[in-house]
């Protein structure tokens, strides 16, 4: 038998292939395809069951109602923000890392920046939840410095800080990799061209860079929109994400149709995204 | 000396929660108040006796080991054929693998969560099972993947040629070469299961994991002191696999790309070569 396999590769390949294309067309790729046709799908008011015929009614909803606007946009906002701002904190990090610390350092930094990645998300928003709280560290610290008192736990600028926590490793590791990629003789070309610190930065290392922050940027952009556990814990009242309603619809309306219909947002969104960052060269930077 | 400020200040920002979390499993009091009134472990018995929390790190253990079964196979398969094969849509295998934690995960959960409906199954171990393995293949196909890369078919035929037989030369010689990639794969996989949260939510129904649990009593506020040791656990519990793969797969440094992004799927690329 198995010299029969060895002469005919088309079949070894297709038995090796035949297990993961059956779990994943069978079930993934399976659902996300009913998932969106549900999308077109509507619920019966009177008996909560399923209507499977075609209508735009829940796309209609999601525009008329100023309500799903508001929440699409904040949620949009708030992953541009991180966005943002992971750039702003990981850059000069990764800059560090990859040109100015020891083979040693590096290799510490490498665990460190490790570590958060993958000690638990919820683990991490919870212990957020303790340090903005009312009687957190945070205002601990505020009030015995003498500055009164800061309210920022449940609201939208928790979430940004909190978002901008979780996923900064996101953003840290293919800018540090990107940074390293940069050969000295760059940047030394630069300086002797008369071209000192911040000019060489914006002219020379960050077109080099741009496709590793496009990268990193996926990261950071596409979790905070498909999030809604972080808006759940630290956010407030104004602070509904998209992902929000869908685990609404889903688990306690029993909408499915409507929450498919939302959560195209968020895909076709991240879709263009891709597109955009595929063209500026972001992919072989990941 | 900016940029080392910076980098320290960095640090700072990424640790310090992850202290703070882990002072707050020790504080005596029932009020989740700074600063802590001192440290006690009276908790932990308290959590150990919870037949709540017992249940539902049970069905988090059995849900992370079955998925994990399934994904080793499955994406151990999936990385032989691209790596020993040429075919039509090899290219898009990887792009393929990655979907279920490269979209927002409240996709990849309502997908699922529509495929269990669709199909009317109930809620139960399987279906949460289905949903981790979906999104487990891929850490172990990227490590098997990029360590397959490494090996040189050649192997396999001088074994062929020297009379071992398809089932004798992946016993001995094709097996030996990537165990080390598939248990990292494997442990980074249990890791990835044992801690998801958003995917389950969607697969679980009313069946508590680990993590979903804690989720619903941080949200009511209930048993916070007994929260807090299970999230000491939790922590603890999820880096051990990390440190031990990271150990297993030195030379391919595939922890950096590790999974639970969309990094994953382009993982051996991620800063390859930059592995410090």
């Amino acid at each position: 038998m198995s010299a029969a396999l060895f002469r005919r590769p088309w079949l070894r390949a297709g038995l090796l292939l035949s297990g993961p294309t059956a779990w994943f067309v069978l079930i993934y790729l399976g659902a996300l395809f009913l998932l969106f046709l549900s999308a077109l799908w509507s619920v019966d008011s009177f008996s909560g069951k399923i209507v499977h015929s075609w209508t735009f009614a829940n796309f209609e909803t999601l525009f008329k109602v100023s309500a799903y606007r508001t929440i699409a946009l904040r949620t949009v906002g708030i992953a541009a923000a991180v966005t943002v701002t992971d750039i702003l904190l990981a850059v000069p990090f990764a800059f560090f890392a990859a040109r100015i610390a020891s083979r040693r350092l590096q290799a510490a930094l490498f665990v460190a920046v490790l570590i958060p990645l993958w000690s638990s998300y919820l683990v991490r928003v919870f212990a957020w939840r303790l340090i903005l709280a009312k009687d957190g560290i945070l205002n601990w610290f505020v009030g015995n410095v003498g500055l009164g008192s800061l309210n920022i736990g449940y609201s939208n600028w928790a979430m940004w800080i909190v978002f901008s926590y979780i996923w900064l490793p996101f953003m840290i590791l293919p800018v540090w990799a990107a940074i390293e990629r940069v050969p000295d003789s760059f940047i030394e070309a630069s300086a002797d061209l008369g071209a000192r610190g911040w000019r060489s930065f914006r002219l020379v290392l960050l077109p080099l860079i741009l496709p590793g922050i496009l990268a990193g940027s996926i990261f950071t952009f596409s979790l905070t929109l498909g999030d809604f556990i972080t808006p759940t814990l630290v956010g407030g009242a104004g602070s509904t994400f998209i992902g929000n309603v869908v685990y609404q619809e889903v688990g306690i309306s029993n909408n499915v149709p409507f929450a498919a219909a939302f959560a195209t947002v968020p895909l076709v969104i991240m879709g263009i995204y891709l597109l955009i960052a595929r063209r500026l060269g972001a992919f072989e930077a990941l | 000396m900016a940029f080392a400020a910076w980098a320290v200040l960095i640090m700072l920002f990424l640790f310090f929660p992850i202290v703070i979390i882990m002072l707050y499993a020790f504080n005596p009091s029932n009020v989740q108040s700074w600063p802590l009134s001192g440290l006690s472990t009276r908790w932990f018995s308290s959590t150990w006796h919870n037949t709540e929390v017992r249940q539902a790190l049970w069905l988090s253990v059995r849900a992370g080991l079955l998925a994990t079964a399934i994904a080793m196979i499955l994406g151990t398969m999936a990385a032989f054929a691209v790596d020993r094969f040429r075919f039509f849509g090899r290219e898009a295998v990887s792009l393929v693998l990655v979907l279920p934690i490269a979209l927002p995960g409240i996709i990849t959960g309502m997908a699922l969560n529509s495929f269990i409906s669709f199909n009317s199954l109930t809620f139960s171990l399987l279906t949460i099972v289905i949903g981790h393995a979906t999104f487990c293949i891929v850490t172990v196909y990227n490590n098997v993947l990029a360590r397959l890369r490494r090996t040189q078919s050649s192997l396999m035929e001088a074994s062929m040629d020297l009379g071992a037989d398809g089932w004798q030369t992946f016993r001995f010689v094709t097996l030996p070469m990537i165990a080390t990639a598939l248990v990292a794969g494997g442990l980074l996989a249990f890791a990835l299961s044992f801690d998801e949260i958003v995917v389950t939510t969607f697969t679980a129904g009313a069946q508590n994991t680990l993590p979903i649990w804690v989720f619903a009593h941080i949200r009511n506020g209930q048993q916070l002191p007994q929260v807090n040791v299970v999230v000491l656990f939790v922590i603890l519990v999820s880096l051990i696999p990390v440190a031990l793969a990271q150990r297993l797969t030195r030379d391919t440094g595939m922890l950096r790309s590790g999974a639970r992004t969309p990094a994953a799927g382009a993982a051996p690329a991620i800063g390859a070569g930059s592995a410090p």
